[in-house]
């Protein structure tokens, strides 16, 4: 009670400082972003604006809060049953209702984790290891896996649960198909049973969101915002514009040579936090030849001294200083810090070295270097191409001559997933908080269902059987062991040559109170005026 | 007559299919629209399987001619990005980019007129010389930072307008226009003026060098020496007399202030077509691109067309020869 009078009395002088408009806009909240929400099928893009634009509306089992912490969301509590390691059992929030009004029951989580199954779903992959998913009764749902997965709630946090007859009368039982040749009702319309409801929405023009009076989550949390109006801004110099006039409230994405900009504006405010996203380079280890070097009948990134050359004349500082503007955290390991497996001492990164590296260039036979073609995308990550520019001059330096070839992440991620490139910039983002993930899709040999993006070609069966145990390991200590394990050969063998995590800001007026998420996530339920 | 409108309609026809066959041979160098239609934890099988199902694994003649086929038909397809049908959403975004190449014309060929005839009668005027001088940024500068450096003056420093939308709009139909309420009115402003400015000084410089070359003439000197008052023999007299030109070469603008909307339209999150082809192009939304190509391109055979045919209707020495041939 004393903090509601808090904010009324906050709220009075604001409106008495600012004239009476002041009220009434307090409670209306103008986000604006780079991109818009691709769909709001919850189902149909595994994709970050679009969850975050979904994680208003609708509402997973298990939701991560501000600091990406797994809470209770639609289920309550979650545990492994007695006797039976591989069944999850959820007790399902009561008395929760869907914006249109139908109860929330277990028959709608089962119906939503099928759907999600399907496979013109992009959120199959999260759901492979789940053979079944069934009501036990209408507030108990029990989740049958292959194997033992200790980790399965983790994979759950962006998987949103619609309500069963809604579906059924809108006929979107399933994810549209891309040769489908029509729109679903669900690409445009939305019922959830999150803290705000869809009033309108034109895609890449404006969405308006409602508070949704009936939310089962009033006095837990804050709930302060009324209304949203969001709105891609694409261009980074208008979106800035946006916040700078007042027009916006809150904007995502804020360019780096614009912090100081924002920060030191009358009223505004820059947040920021590490973003669960490495930067880092992958090298061709594991080929005979490489198609893009000028070396014949021989793989130079093969010779473990020449990636360890790499690693040091690498200079992450400088890299920091001048291409991020001091906004980016060094690393020495491809994942960021909340990952489960992360240690400081993984973490920690070698000074650059240039005698060193040069030493070791020539030890191994490449003291007069080597050509290599360099690829990276320049419109994905935070000056993505820059960073390409400044590794090719720290490169240089040992005498490898990189040739970059800088493109559209559309042509560059193809290389990647097509093991057509040998030297390659990628970012990663570790979705599930846990390393199995990162193992899985860039350590693990290249398979059928897993090292998609291991461009390094590195192979090894005895890391693959550790991988592949990980999934179903029970004991937690002793699987943590595994996976520091993994780690030792991924660093002792220097698959990948980590640069750093990226950093997120979000300007923001200075009268709201609200941090950074470190999936890009606003979760606006979280959001106080002060 | 009628034989040269077919034979140009032919011509024109051929013209579309050469765009958009060249469109679709381009379309593989954009990227793999698959890359963004599937998330980061996708498999090989699903890549496999979306690509059948968008039929990319088609040689790209194969792919247009499909294409062709659906476009016969009034079937653009499917957006990769949005999940709609690409019809629905151009006939969504083309009034704000119509709405946006309306009043930029307007403003381009009334200033421009205006101040081409003022700097011609003043031709060493003070103030025709800045007008001229200023002129220069106007054909000089890139639009996309003419525009920045507008939202900066107007939206941030004076924060008189507004620095990105559209504002609020009214539905007539399945038209949204934002003419009808004040926030759509202040929202065109800069947008027009970042888009016309281009246009209006080129129009300007043409009407004040046509303006001196018609002053010079005989005809004038004797309207002079008639003691006609200065207003009829600039208006009535001079400017009749040099806007032939000027509205051919204002008729051929036109194509290109929607063409150029893409970049004013990028700056001010102005959401017309230009926008959407910007997104689609960044998506690989082959769909979006491909109809959007389209309609450019029978926008640009169409006024061509038209002036042609125009030719005709001002010049009768065109049908003239074309009867007497032979003779």
């Amino acid at each position: 009670m004393s903090s509601k009078k808090k904010l009324i009395g906050a709220l009075l002088t604001t409106a008495i400082l600012a004239g009476s408009s002041a009220l009434a806009s307090a409670e209306t909240l103008r986000w604006a972003r780079a991109g818009d929400s691709l769909t709001l099928d919850p189902h149909s893009q595994n994709e970050g604006p679009t969850h975050a634009l979904s994680q208003q509306i609708y509402e997973p089992l298990i939701s991560p809060d501000m600091e990406a912490k797994p809470i209770p969301a639609l289920a309550t509590e979650w545990m492994v049953k007695d006797g039976e390691p591989n069944v999850w059992v959820f007790k399902l929030r009561e008395g929760v209702k869907f914006h249109g009004g139908e109860d929330f029951t277990a028959e709608d989580v089962v119906f939503s984790f099928n759907r999600a199954k399907m496979e013109s779903s992009d959120m199959k992959e999260l759901l492979v290891s789940i053979k079944e998913v069934r009501a036990v009764d209408d507030y108990t749902v029990e989740m049958e896996t292959e194997g033992p997965n200790p980790i399965l709630p983790n994979n759950l946090t962006n998987l949103f649960i619609m309500d069963k007859g809604w579906a059924e009368a809108n006929d979107v039982t399933a994810p549209a198909e891309f040769d489908d040749g029509e729109e679903t009702y669900a690409v445009r319309n939305a019922n959830g049973t999150g803290a705000f409801m869809l009033e309108s929405r034109e895609p890449d023009t404006k969405t308006v969101l409602k508070a949704n009076p009936d939310y089962w989550g009033q006095g837990q949390f804050p709930l302060e915002v009324t209304e949203i109006i969001y709105t891609p801004i694409q261009n980074a110099a208008t979106r800035v514009a946006a916040l700078l006039s007042g027009e916006v409230d809150l904007i995502q994405d804020v360019p780096v040579q614009d912090l100081d900009r924002v920060a030191g504006s009358e009223g505004l405010k820059v947040g920021n936090a590490p973003q669960n996203r490495t930067i880092f380079f992958g090298i061709n280890s594991g080929d005979a030849d490489l198609e893009n070097d000028n070396v014949e009948g021989k793989n130079p990134f093969a010779d473990l001294r020449v990636r360890q050359a790499m690693n040091m004349a690498i200079d992450r500082d400088a890299i920091k200083q001048v291409v991020m503007r001091g906004q980016s955290a060094p690393t020495g390991v491809i994942m960021p810090p909340f990952v489960n497996g992360w240690t400081e001492e993984l973490d920690a990164y070698p000074k650059a070295d240039i005698e060193a590296a040069k030493a070791l260039m020539e030890e191994a036979g490449y003291g007069d270097g080597f050509e290599v073609t360099m690829h990276c995308p320049n419109d994905r990550y935070i000056n993505d191409e820059a960073i390409c520019q400044a590794a090719v001059g720290m490169m240089g330096k040992i005498g490898i001559k990189a040739n970059l070839v800088a493109q559209t992440k559309a042509n560059h991620f193809p290389l990647i997933s097509g093991k057509t490139t040998d030297f390659y910039l990628l970012g990663w983002g570790v979705p599930t908080f846990d390393s199995e993930y990162v193992f899985n899709f860039l350590v693990h040999s290249t398979t059928d269902d897993r090292g998609s993006w291991n461009g390094s070609r590195f192979s090894n069966p005895e890391v693959d059987a550790m991988i592949q145990s990980l999934g179903s390991e029970v004991d937690l200590d002793k699987r943590n062991e595994t996976i520091g394990k993994i780690w030792q050969v991924v660093q002792d063998e220097q698959i990948y040559l980590p640069i750093h995590n990226q950093v997120l800001n979000w300007g923001m007026k200075d009268n709201i109170d609200f941090a950074v998420q470190p999936e890009d996530q606003p979760h606006f339920k979280f959001l106080k005026f002060n | 007559m009628l034989a040269y409108v077919i034979r140009r309609v032919f011509q024109s026809i051929f013209v579309l299919l050469m765009v958009g066959l060249v469109a679709f041979s381009m379309f593989r160098f954009v990227g793999d629209p698959v890359e963004n239609l599937l998330g980061q934890e996708r498999t090989q099988a699903d890549i496999e399987r979306v690509r059948d199902q968008l039929g990319l694994n088609d040689s790209f003649p194969v792919q247009y001619v499909k294409f062709l086929g659906n476009a016969v038909q009034g079937n653009f397809g499917i957006s990769y990005r949005q999940g709609r049908q690409v019809s629905e959403i151009i006939a969504e975004r083309a009034p704000a980019t119509l709405e946006l190449a309306g009043v930029s014309a307007f403003f381009a060929v009334v200033l421009g007129v205006g101040l081409g005839v003022f700097t011609a009668i003043r031709r060493d005027g003070f103030m025709a010389n800045i007008i001229m001088t200023t002129s220069l940024i106007g054909v000089s500068l890139p639009t996309f930072l003419i525009g920045i450096l507008l939202i900066y003056v107007f939206a941030v420093e004076l924060g008189w307008l507004p620095s990105f939308g559209r504002g609020e709009t009214v539905k007539i139909g399945w038209w949204s226009t934002g003419f009808l309420t004040e926030s759509g009115l202040k929202a065109i402003i800069l947008p027009a003026i970042t888009l016309g400015l281009y246009q209006m000084t080129l129009i300007m410089r043409l009407v004040r060098a046509e303006m001196l070359e018609v002053l010079r003439t005989d005809y004038i000197k004797f309207a002079r020496a008639r003691g006609l008052s200065k207003r009829a023999i600039n208006f009535g007299h001079a400017l009749k007399n040099t806007l032939v030109p000027v509205i051919t070469v204002t008729g051929l603008q036109i194509g290109s202030i929607i063409a150029f909307a893409i970049i004013t339209e990028t700056v001010f999150q102005w959401p017309g077509v230009g926008l959407l082809f910007i997104n689609a192009i960044q998506f690989v939304d082959i769909p979006v691109m491909a109809a959007y190509l389209m309609l450019i391109s029978v926008m640009f055979v169409l006024i061509n067309l038209i002036v042609d045919l125009l030719y005709f209707v001002i010049d009768p020495r065109l049908s003239a020869d074309a009867s007497t041939r032979g003779h």
